[in-house]
């Protein structure tokens, strides 16, 4: 992000920086503060919900532009749910589709100039990713009782192999609030870097005169191209997580394989 | 058009009023939402193959991040072991293996999962 605007630092890090806005004090020797990835949390939050609520406001049966706009993410992530859980797992709707507005719209968000991109912080994608875990652990067990063990005993295995079995299942089930949160994180992370370096080749490269000018027009180009990519992984990585956080949820559903 | 002029002119006469009337309009009506639940359906078809055929792209992300996930989870919980109990080096060494594996299951998995919501899309995996 950012082109034109960082001749002084071209450090691609830098745009990942947490700044306190108003500091607290200090509980327990952590200090407590608003900081610029809160206020961005805040400002998804409030997109969200005035999207919702402005674009719904019509109530149209013949849905207007915006509303249709509305009703579509309704539908896109109510049939997400449907055909990876059942209609049983429409129970989860809220859920879901909470957790895929504000990963779609903190991606989008950061990829105006100057913001600061939320997903691209580990903790708050492995904090998304554990509440899914939880709630698939929780919701698993008060559902299925000690059925939802089954999910880590596949059927017409010989006793031999059992717990190497039972081992490889539950190590895969624990790797999964990891790959989730990874995954999220490192796409957004490292985009935005490469977007930040490849900027940052085009104001290298001009101050070297009339040939670095032409020279770089390449990276310009390139960080034109990376900005439509970039976009288009805003969208898909919302996806993902969405669907993934279905496929879990189904397992805490029909715990049998 | 002309032909349906001339029908819509000779059907009132007809079915003005009575029972045949109410039959008509039943028999009308049913063959519109017969139609309109095809159309439903051929929509449907249409548009679900395309929602899965673009993510190619996150696919491979996908797949690549599960494998390693697992592997990374043994290795800490091999090394959380061995400082927990002193068996230095195999708990390292044991779990390392056991999150290879799973990584392996993680992958096919979840191309399994990818493979049976591309080839059915209305149906989903319901049961597996």
């Amino acid at each position: 992000m950012a082109e034109a605007a960082q001749a002084d630092s071209v450090d691609p890090i830098h745009q990942f920086a947490i700044n306190d806005i108003v500091t607290f004090g200090e509980i327990g020797g952590v200090k407590i503060a608003f900081t610029n990835s809160a206020l961005f949390m805040v400002i998804v939050v409030a997109l969200i919900a005035a999207f919702l609520l402005l674009t719904t406001s019509g109530r149209g049966l013949v849905p207007s532009r915006l509303q249709s706009m509305a009703e579509i993410s309704y539908e896109f992530v109510a049939n997400m749910l449907r055909e990876s859980a059942g209609t049983e797992g429409m129970r989860f709707f809220p859920f879901v589709f909470s957790l895929f507005m504000f990963v779609l719209f903190a991606n989008l968000i950061g990829m105006v100039p100057y913001f600061f991109t939320v997903t691209s912080h580990i903790i708050i994608t492995f904090a998304m990713a554990m509440t899914v875990f939880l709630t698939v652990i929780i919701y698993g067990f008060w559902r299925n009782g000690l059925g939802f063990l089954k999910l880590f005993v596949p059927q017409g295995v010989p006793g031999v192999l059992l717990p190497l079995i039972v081992a490889i299942e539950v190590l895969s089930f624990l790797s999964r609030p990891i790959s989730l949160s990874v995954r999220l994180f490192a796409n957004m992370l490292a985009g935005h870097i490469t977007l930040k370096v490849f900027a940052g080749f085009v104001i290298s490269l001009s101050a070297f005169g009339a040939a670095g000018f032409l020279g770089a027009v390449i990276p310009l180009a390139l960080t034109v191209a990376l900005t439509a990519l970039e976009f288009l992984v805003a969208f898909l990585q919302a996806y993902v997580f969405a669907i993934l956080t279905c496929m879990y949820l189904n397992d805490a559903i029909h715990p049998s394989h | 058009m002309e032909n349906d002029r001339r029908a819509d002119g000779r059907v009132p006469p007809a079915a003005g009023s009575g029972p045949k009337a109410d039959a008509d309009l039943a028999r009308r009506l049913d063959s519109l939402s017969r139609s309109l639940d095809a159309e439903q359906r051929e929509h449907e078809a249409a548009a679900a193959p395309r929602r899965t055929d673009t993510r190619g792209f996150s696919l491979g992300i996908r797949l690549a991040s599960e494998f390693v996930a697992a592997i990374v989870v043994g290795a800490a919980i091999g090394w959380g072991l061995d400082k927990l109990a002193g068996t230095t080096p195999w708990g390292m060494i044991g779990f390392l293996l056991l999150g290879f594996a799973a990584g392996v299951l993680n992958v096919m998995r979840s191309a399994e999962k990818m493979a049976t919501i591309e080839t059915k899309p209305d149906t989903g995996p319901d049961e597996d």
